[in-house]
């Protein structure tokens, strides 16, 4: 096969819950905005009309582990039989050790198990899925957890009209096995040259936590954050969006010879709701091949495409999945799959 | 450069044909805003194929210098 595509024999998904926060905030109400019309001028252009935030004191991994928790009781998986644990996130519990390390336990997984954490965003779901299958299908591991998310709400500025109105919180955990037979494909890309597109500048080793970290910074439309929240130059990546990400599906569906009506849905990350309406007309895709869960839970990272895929319920079984991932980095991965007829599809709020 | 200036009047809402032209110091135009960047980007990404970025529209003031620019790519 081309190079730069990973074929993976023999590793299918089964199943996948996502967890979400039960506090809802509107847009539409958020008083962050000076006046209901610069609200409604945002929720048309993101398409966020609601999102869900965390509740005092929880994580993603809080929401990740209730994701865990139902999605191996549906599956009546044995947890000893999980040879795999990834946790893809920029919100760990600590910045030492990984967040999948403590999820082992807590989920109650066998000492066996290979855990670490993956710490991208936008496009990590697709690069979590490609190294969890990479594992099953040559490691002799026969089921592997990938659980995918951040805590976007706490990360953000709350008073960044352009970043913290378009997060929300989400946690899911997603179920793969080795299973003879059926396979799935991965290509993957990155542009380290547009790594200041979106960065947390401070808080690393290269500018560490510093009293300057915390100096709030305005800038010119009034938007206030610290060196320790996300900025992001919305300019560049949706320049980045519209033309890269296009190009490297439409890459990704010739090498495997299918077409883009062969292709039930196509599960992008929810990063805005103009920008990923761009990507579909450019890829002439069909509204219904595109669903959105950007508009009742905003952009929720990581956890955008399998938050996606699980609103839709049971209509994906049987069905042909692409999915795309883009963003911080800049990153974009691709990813096609087919579901079988007793997948496992579930959304659920928090219960703590 | 008529096609650009005219490419450019389409994606303006508030902005009359006669105030456009290849001097135009766009950036500084009333409804100019960073949703106007945006379609700025989307409409060069359709009509000419080519990847605006933020640093091309800050750096080329005039309509003629960012067609250049565009141009170069």
């Amino acid at each position: 096969m081309t190079e730069g595509i990973l074929n993976i024999s023999n590793v299918q998904i089964v199943g996948s819950v996502s967890c979400v926060p039960k506090t809802i905030i509107s847009n539409l109400k958020n008083e962050l905005f000076n006046s209901s019309e610069e609200a409604l001028k945002f929720v048309e252009m993101t398409g966020v009309e609601e999102k869900r935030h965390l509740e005092k004191g929880v994580l993603v991994s809080d929401l990740c582990y209730e994701a865990a928790e139902l999605l191996i009781k549906k599956l009546e998986w044995d947890k000893h039989e999980i040879g795999v644990l990834i946790m893809v996130t920029q919100t760990p519990d600590y910045l030492i050790p990984n967040t999948a390390i403590i999820l082992q336990d807590r989920l109650g997984l066998s000492k066996n198990t290979a855990c670490f954490d993956i710490p991208l965003g936008c496009s990590g779901f697709v690069y979590g899925a490609s190294v969890i299958s990479s594992m099953l299908t040559s490691q002799g591991f026969k089921k592997g957890l990938l659980l995918v998310g951040d805590s976007s709400s706490l990360l953000a500025s709350a008073e960044d009209k352009a970043l913290s109105p378009l997060f929300g919180d989400a946690g899911c955990a997603t179920a793969f096995e080795f299973n003879e037979g059926k396979n799935i494909n991965f290509k993957l890309w990155t542009d380290g040259a547009g790594f200041k597109s979106i960065i947390v500048p401070d808080g690393g080793y290269r500018n560490r936590f510093s009293a300057e970290s915390l100096c709030v910074i305005e800038d010119k439309d009034g938007n206030k954050r610290t060196n320790l929240n996300p900025k992001m130059n919305g300019t560049d990546v949706f320049s980045f969006g519209i033309t890269q990400v296009p190009r490297e599906l439409k890459s990704f569906l010739k090498e495997m010879n299918r077409e883009v009506a062969d292709i039930d849905y196509f599960l992008f990350h929810q990063a805005n709701k103009f920008m990923l309406e761009m990507i579909r007309k450019k890829l002439k895709l069909e509204s219904s091949q595109v669903p959105y869960s950007i508009i009742k839970y905003g952009n929720t990272s990581s956890a955008s495409i399998p938050l996606t895929l699980s609103i839709l319920g049971d209509d994906v079984r049987n069905k042909k999945i692409a999915i795309c991932g883009f963003g911080v980095g800049l990153s974009i991965g691709c990813g096609y799959f087919e579901i079988g007829d007793d997948f496992v599809n579930e959304i659920i709020e928090y219960e703590g | 450069m008529e096609e650009f200036i005219k490419n450019f009047y389409e994606i303006l809402e508030d902005t009359e044909a006669n105030e456009i032209n290849q001097n135009t110091d766009y950036k500084n135009l009333d409804e100019w805003d960073s949703m106007t960047s945006l379609m700025l980007i989307a409409m060069v990404d359709e009509k000419y194929g080519k990847q605006v970025i933020g640093i091309d529209i800050k750096e080329c003031l005039t309509l003629e210098n960012l067609y250049a620019r565009i141009q170069s790519k």
